[in-house]
């Protein structure tokens, strides 16, 4: 399994190019094309971080996401999720930038590893910006209503939070 | 939406900042987050075009195409009478093909695309169920390598940052198993009447 799991990064990097070269696709000028619309991407995120990220430590001084944590915890503890990414779930259905700071911040400050850090980085993996998402479809086919798809997101959000804090705890052993 | 979010926001930095009396320790937070962004951002932006870069390679090779022939049957008892529909069934496996490759790029345009036609082959009136399960399966995270996060994982030093992908694999289904599910148990509850 460990193997495996070790294997896969390089493996699939290996087998695209060689099929690609096999493929007669000129490798790595197409590999420098898609580098480059990368690059544009994370140019475009950095003013949303600036944006978020400091807002999400503004509210972390000022005891805001504390306070949150507190009133949302017994709901949370039901579902198994640690108070520290507690804020993660309000932000991330809605903003995919702010789900990205918020969770960098319980990253960096609970440490990658971290029981926590390791809840918001599966959360952050496993989690769409589904309410957005929602506005962005209905907005561009003019629905005037959406009946349970907002429901049936929300269900998918509390399901992927709830099996990020156990898959997490199953996965790698914390004492 | 965002802008009410983001000033909602800094009100409640300087109320709760107000009331616990920790509006010092708030006016630090601005330079340091705005420098700590943009210290996670640069160190996240190589893996991110080295992804995008690999994806771009898929994409050329035809490998991505084929992968989307792939999808399709697993997603035609989805989407009733429209799975009849060529066009339609092609857009909605690229949609989710790209989804599933992680390259957001081009996943929104061609789900936007899929739920045209859908919506077409319903008649163009109300909100047809097709359509819906389109929009609740974008809701959802269906990514094969959670590249991003793992790029903000090694940026703080992680012991292995892709360590968490089994994780994100099983979490992410279960959220697609509960879109897929709850949308069938309300469908009743929400006719799609005139």
């Amino acid at each position: 399994m460990q193997i495996l799991q070790n294997a896969l990064i390089p493996a699939l990097l290996a087998g695209i190019s060689l099929y690609a070269l096999c493929k007669g696709v000129d490798v790595f000028p197409t590999f420098l094309r898609g580098a480059a619309v990368g690059l544009k991407t994370a140019v475009q995120i950095l003013p949303v971080m600036v944006g978020m990220l400091t807002v999400v430590f503004m509210l972390r001084a000022s005891g805001a996401v504390d306070i949150a944590a507190s009133v949302l915890a017994p709901a949370l503890r039901i579902l198994g999720i640690p108070k520290e990414c507690t804020a993660l779930t309000l932000l991330k259905p809605i903003s995919g930038g702010g789900g990205l700071a918020m969770g960098s911040e319980i990253i960096r400050r609970c440490g990658p590893d971290s029981y926590a850090g390791r809840v918001a980085a599966v959360m952050l993996g496993a989690s769409e910006t589904s309410l957005y998402t929602i506005s962005v479809y209905s907005g561009h086919l003019g629905l005037n209503r959406t009946r349970y798809a907002v429901f049936a997101a929300l269900c998918g959000d509390v399901a992927a939070f709830t099996a990020s804090a156990a898959l997490v705890r199953l996965y790698f052993p914390y004492s | 939406m965002l802008s009410v979010i983001w000033t909602v926001f800094l009100c409640m930095a300087l109320l709760c900042g107000a009331v616990t009396g920790r509006l010092a320790e708030v006016t630090a937070a601005v330079p340091t987050g705005a420098s700590e962004a943009i210290t996670l951002a640069i160190s996240i932006t190589g893996l991110m075009c080295f992804w995008s870069g690999v994806m771009e390679l898929l994409q050329a090779s035809g490998l991505a195409e084929r992968l989307s022939r792939l999808m399709a049957p697993v997603l035609r008892p989805l989407f009733g009478s429209a799975s009849q529909d060529k066009q339609a069934m092609e857009a909605v496996s690229a949609n989710v093909t790209a989804n599933l490759l992680g390259l957001s790029n081009a996943a929104t345009p061609l789900g936007l695309r899929a739920s045209e036609r859908l919506y077409v082959l319903a008649g163009r009136r109300g909100a047809p169920d097709t359509v819906l399960t389109l929009i609740v399966l974008n809701a959802t995270s269906i990514q094969l390598i959670p590249s991003t996060v793992a790029a903000v994982r090694a940026a703080c030093g992680a012991h292995a940052p892709f360590d968490i992908m089994l994780p994100v694999w099983g979490a992410s289904a279960a959220s697609v198993a509960a879109v897929l599910l709850s949308s069938k148990l309300l469908r009743p509850f929400f006719p799609d009447g005139e």
